[in-house]
């Protein structure tokens, strides 16, 4: 028996509610690597239900370019960097794509760049992918890390400028290696990118997959994890902060198809400006055979003004009832008058309340992410978020 | 001489069914260094009185006055009558997570001074009043009221109102909630204070019992959103012996 909890539409300050039936079991979701297979979305599926796909459109057609982006890799001592061609046997072995601009950017990609942490080597560095936008031609971008068994490293993929990308980053973490990758959407207002990320996660490997998006005007990303050998492990942390107009979504998946794994996945995000939209949609499958699975899953969203929007889906299968743990919650709170209350009562000015409360929001999950530039980088860029609206308090209060 | 001036003040609620009256003409005059106990039946208003006086935003202002030292409170905001000297003590202190209590006591104490405090002092300070309120140094790195007891709570409060050196501090049912050693840990605090600073304390209360360790050089009895009858100490004897009975109409009721 399948047990199905789904969360639409969490309202502000409202806790979420059960017993709303999804649109079908996602092991049922159609994947594969042949575009006629995955047809041209209308918005009224499942998997788009939230997302703008007017804007998305160019992303849906089967041409595009390869040069709307310049891609620098500076790697660690230890690791190795390639292009390869599509036909390289190492690319599509993390699963197929599973809606249409994943089967658009595999198909469009006509080489990869693979980025190897080779078998026991421990990175002394952090390997950076810097992706930065050159035109507003549409492009497939290709990137595969790929971590051989008992590696460990982190590579961090950043993404700046004006763009329309079109993605996909395999993660491939061998048996016994300790993975980490950092994506950082931190683009120019115009930029649209769509990406699909998939991992697929070994025998007691682990994989801590962060996200953090800033910028664009749509980012869409679809971070999915696969477990193919028991004792693995993976921690997804995202981080999001949307603005006027700005749509950023986050679509997770994660597939307990083997025995003994765990999960964790922390994502929190604030928005503030009309027309702000935030949606996270977490699934997770936990299959008949994956006895012993520890999962727990865990969306927060602050809305910091009036018109901004979030939509917060945690869905959660389970087939077995042989389980360690499965969990998850949701919150959309809009920012609490009493916390500001109690600190402006301190004689700290509103500004500055409002300030404490979100840097204290995010605070743990920075704490989470492990690279010391990423942290320092994101909040400056919390900071550099917050004065745009505090210039709009303080406009409003003299 | 600071005095906290209030005159006829009259203050409303917002509900769903529009604004309700609560206080109904309040007049008192706190001076510095004097303690004032405001006691009174649950429902009389004693805590709106609190947190009107603090600029909450559930609250309006229908008529009347307040002034501190001369300045018009009502008209600054809730930031501004901090920095002006007030200082409220709240029943239901709120949770700020991820805010550190090292960080919340820095950043306050700085607005409220209007400029940082000195590095070499200030530690040794706040390490001090800590260890005198029997808190954890460990607090000093949990998030503000996150998790705490609500004895922790209460005296997190009293240490923050040592701190800031308020010229007047409103104690909104400090005592509610605390078990006895808690409650004369608490009550040290406040008049370590009072004989530091020569703070004026405006103490609001349900029972009786704070007033032994923290001696009241007037007494106020609430009801129905006035004061009712005022005295000294010797009239929170009376109640201590007759509950608020005599006092209490149809309009309010004892808990």
């Amino acid at each position: 028996m399948a047990i199905t909890t789904d969360h639409s539409r969490a309202v502000a300050d409202g806790a979420h509610s059960h017993g709303v039936v999804p649109a079908g079991s996602r092991a049922e979701r159609k994947t594969s690597f042949d575009l006629a297979d995955i047809p041209v979305p209308t918005g009224r599926e499942e998997e788009w239900r939230f997302s703008p796909v007017a804007r998305l459109q160019p992303l849906f057609g089967e041409e595009h370019g390869a040069g709307g982006v310049l891609t620098t890799v500076v790697e660690a001592p230890e690791a190795k960097v390639e292009i390869v061609g599509k036909d390289d046997p190492r690319l599509g072995t993390t699963g197929k794509p599973g809606d249409r601009t994943a089967v658009t950017a595999w198909n469009a990609a006509a080489e990869a760049t693979v980025v190897t942490l080779p078998a026991e080597a421990v990175a002394t560095d952090v390997t950076s992918v810097r992706v930065e936008g050159a035109t507003k031609d549409l492009t497939a971008q290709h990137l595969l890390v790929h971590a051989e068994h008992h590696a460990e490293g982190v590579v961090v993929i950043d993404h700046r400028g004006d763009a329309t990308l079109n993605q996909t980053v395999e993660i491939v973490v061998d048996e016994g290696a300790h993975l980490t990758v950092v994506s950082v959407q931190d683009w120019a207002d115009g930029a649209v990118h769509a990406s699909s990320h998939r991992a697929r996660i070994g025998r007691d490997a682990k994989l801590k997959h962060v996200v953090v998006t800033f910028g664009g005007d749509v980012v869409r990303l679809t971070p999915d994890a696969t477990f193919t050998g028991e004792g693995g492990e993976v921690e997804m942390v995202g981080l999001y902060f949307a603005d006027a107009d700005q749509h950023q979504e986050h679509r997770l998946f994660v597939d307990h198809a083997v025995p003994r794994c765990k999960s964790r996945v922390t994502y929190k995000g604030a928005l503030q400006g009309a027309g702000a939209h935030v949606v996270w949609v977490g699934d997770v499958l936990i299959q008949a055979e994956a006895e012993g699975t520890d999962t727990y899953e865990l969306n927060r969203n602050l809305v910091l003004t009036d018109g901004a929007r979030a939509d917060s889906v945690p869905n959660l299968e389970i087939e077995t009832g042989e389980i360690e743990g499965a969990g998850h919650a949701s919150a959309t709170g809009r920012f609490d008058d009493e916390q500001l209350f109690y600190l402006m009562a301190r004689g700290i000015p509103e500004v500055d309340a409002r300030r404490l409360v979100v840097r204290g929001f995010f605070a743990e999950l920075i704490d989470e992410i492990g690279v010391p530039s990423v942290e320092e980088r994101l909040l400056a860029s919390i900071e550099a978020e917050l004065e745009k609206s505090m210039s709009a308090i303080t406009g409003v209060a003299e | 001489m600071p005095t906290l001036e209030i005159r006829d003040l009259h203050v409303s609620v917002e509900t769903k069914e529009g604004a309700k009256p609560i206080l109904r003409g309040v007049d008192l005059t706190i001076n510095s260094g004097e303690t004032h106990a405001i006691m009174g039946p649950n429902g009389s208003g004693k805590s709106t009185l609190a947190s009107a006086l603090a600029g909450h935003p559930k609250y309006t202002v229908t008529s009347g006055t307040v002034t501190l030292d001369g300045e018009d409170l009502l008209a600054m905001t809730v930031d501004e009558r901090a920095r002006a000297g007030l200082f409220l003590a709240m029943q239901y202190p709120v949770e700020v997570p991820g805010v550190s209590v090292a960080n919340f006591l820095r950043t306050a104490k700085t607005a409220i001074d209007g400029e940082a405090p000195a590095l070499r002092t200030w530690g040794k300070e706040v390490k001090g009043a800590m260890e005198n309120l029997r808190i954890d140094s460990t607090f000093a790195e949990r998030s503000v009221n996150e998790g705490f007891s609500g004895g922790e709570k209460k005296r997190h409060e009293i240490l923050q109102m040592e701190l800031f050196k308020p010229h007047f501090a409103i104690l909104d049912e400090t005592d509610s909630g605390l078990d006895v050693d808690a409650l004369r840990v608490v009550s040290e605090g406040v008049n370590r204070a009072k004989s530091n600073t020569d703070v004026g304390v405006l103490l609001i209360t349900h029972y009786t019992r704070i007033l032994r360790y923290i001696k009241p050089d007037f007494v106020h009895v609430f009801v129905d959103g006035k004061i009712a009858e005022e005295g000294g100490p010797e009239l929170a004897e009376q109640l201590e012996e007759n509950g608020y009975d005599k006092y209490v109409g149809t309009g309010a009721t004892m808990a």
